[in-house]
């Protein structure tokens, strides 16, 4: 299978803070990775370390074949001020923001592509809407319609499942598994039950990367990765497997 | 009716609205973006800041425009930079910035030997004794937004949304940010002249935040915020030579009463459509 993207012993952090330490991994081809981790752990760090928003301290991260600028993202939602004046289709058109450079225009294609997406995932009749009037999940269906827009062959989702209702959860892994036979996905979660049915592999990060080629994982193993999170197992009851107290 | 084509004759009159549309212009482009990024108190502290500039220049013999200009596009240079690049509070640092320009100005002006300059014009504006100079200055200001904004509106707009994301994109971020922060500082310094350093922010906030009641999108709230933004000045600019009122205050006025008249439409617009659905 072709690697799309290897992370060779990277460590990173912020200032003299390492939040990641030694880590590895190979991203490829029709992968369906789910990042699970306690908060504070180095989840969104490892995003941005891929999305090259912080140059690692030491380590490297290399693109195989791909343009490393054909990376599709879904940021955190509470990191956007919703308030902004931009309405629905002008977010969606700017996922295609590293195609057009500085003095690029947007065309009628990209404005035809844009509604086709947004027809796809059912927002078509917000498209002149204000992202302010939108429902958490209407806003979720937006911002993966800017992140898949460019065509990418990673996307990479930080955190999709919060602010939104199962229904939509169901419906959102629904078009991921859909978007997964022509691109690489990459889930960060503190949902591990939701999520663990859907993915293909599960990395655990806590500092350090845990790499657990399932979908498939018990409380024992998490406490061998050091990931100290809640567990929620399959089955007809879904219930949860707590520690001892 | 006959006053006002009377009125309309006089050069210190046309040169008045000359200047009330320019500045319309530019702080309705500008302005935009100020609300729109929400960095209202980072322009607030760029006009105090620049008020040590024009005492310099006083104290130097130099144009006051100048003075201005250069220690309100450093000032706001030094704001984006510490923000980004140091760990300091930005909000802090502009207090700081805001209350050393004022006393630099202060101190200047008071240390300038012979005639005292007209404070009073500084803080509050004079749009009826603006200059030519004035005129061309705000013109090429105009021009410059506009054609900065003709052409790159989409990143200026994308990156002010969502930086991170922009980044992702490779777009140039940095860039952006600078150059928008400059051109704030530039439309804050000349536009002094039209409204005064006290009052130049609303010039920059209310026809903006008018257009926001009747628009979502960036591009039309430009439009309507020059729009109110010429409405507002102009009936204003007249109220203040009928009643013999300075000027500036009110076409400030002028501005919040348009503003109540919005929120009425608005809400009585909300009333009907509730109606009907």
């Amino acid at each position: 299978m072709t690697k799309l993207l290897e992370i060779k012993s990277v460590y990173a952090g912020y200032d003299n803070k390492i939040v990641l330490k030694d880590v590895n991994l190979v991203v490829k081809k029709n992968d369906f990775l789910g990042i699970i981790g306690p908060n504070g752990g180095g989840k969104t760090t490892l995003l941005k370390v891929i999305l090259g928003l912080i140059k690692p301290i030491e380590g490297s991260v290399e693109f195989n074949n791909i343009d490393d600028n054909l990376i599709g993202y879904l940021p955190q939602i509470n990191t956007i001020d919703q308030k902004f004046p931009i309405p629905v289709q002008e977010v969606v058109l700017s996922g295609l923001m590293s195609h057009k450079k500085l003095f690029g225009r947007y065309r009628a294609e990209d404005k035809d592509k844009a509604k086709v997406l947004m027809e796809q995932m059912g927002i078509l009749h917000l498209s002149n809407k204000n992202i302010g009037e939108l429902s958490g999940g209407q806003l979720q269906r937006v911002f993966l319609c800017r992140a898949i827009i460019s065509d990418p062959q990673i996307l990479i989702l930080d955190e999709p499942d919060t602010y939104v209702d199962s229904n939509f959860e169901m419906e959102l892994y629904g078009v991921l598994d859909k978007l997964n036979d022509h691109m690489a996905i990459i889930v960060v979660s503190h949902d591990i039950g939701t999520i663990s049915s859907h993915v293909k592999t599960i990395a655990c990060v806590n500092g350090s990367l845990c790499y657990h080629d399932s979908n498939v994982i018990n409380q024992e193993q998490l406490k061998t990765y050091n990931c100290p999170i809640d567990l929620i197992t399959h089955g007809e009851v879904p219930h949860r497997v707590l520690k001892k107290h | 009716m006959n006053e006002i084509i009377e009125l309309l004759s006089y050069n210190f009159f046309q040169n008045a609205m000359g200047a009330a549309i320019l500045a319309s212009i530019s702080c309705g482009i500008i302005g935009t973006y100020i609300v729109a990024r929400r960095i209202v108190f980072i322009s607030g502290g760029i006009t105090h800041a620049s008020f040590g500039g024009i005492g310099m220049a006083w104290f130097l013999g130099l144009n006051p425009v100048f003075g201005a200009a250069v220690f309100g596009v450093f000032s706001a240079l030094g704001i984006e930079w510490v923000s980004k690049k140091t760990d300091v509070r930005q909000d802090s640092v502009i207090g700081i910035l805001w209350a050393l320009g004022m006393a630099l100005g202060i101190i200047f002006i008071y240390m300038t030997p012979g005639y005292a300059p007209n404070l009073m014009s500084y803080l509050f504006g004079s749009i009826l004794t603006v200059s030519n100079l004035d005129l061309y200055l705000l013109a090429g200001l105009c021009v410059l937004t506009i054609l900065v904004f003709a052409l790159m509106m989409r990143p200026i707009v994308y990156v002010a949304f969502d930086e991170g994301y922009a980044q992702t994109h490779r777009a140039p971020v940095q860039f952006l940010n600078y150059l928008m922060i400059a051109l704030v500082a530039l439309a804050i310094v000349l536009n002094i002249r039209v409204v005064g350093i006290i009052l130049v922010i609303s010039f920059l906030t209310i026809p903006q935040t008018i257009a926001n009641m009747f628009t979502q999108d960036f591009g039309k709230m430009i439009l309507g915020a020059i729009g109110f933004g010429i409405l507002g000045s102009l009936s204003g600019l007249f109220i203040a030579y009928k009643l013999n009122i300075p000027s500036g205050a009110t076409i400030i006025f002028s501005f919040v009463i348009l503003f109540i008249l919005a929120k009425v439409v608005q809400l009585s617009l909300l009333k009907l459509k509730r109606k009907a659905a």
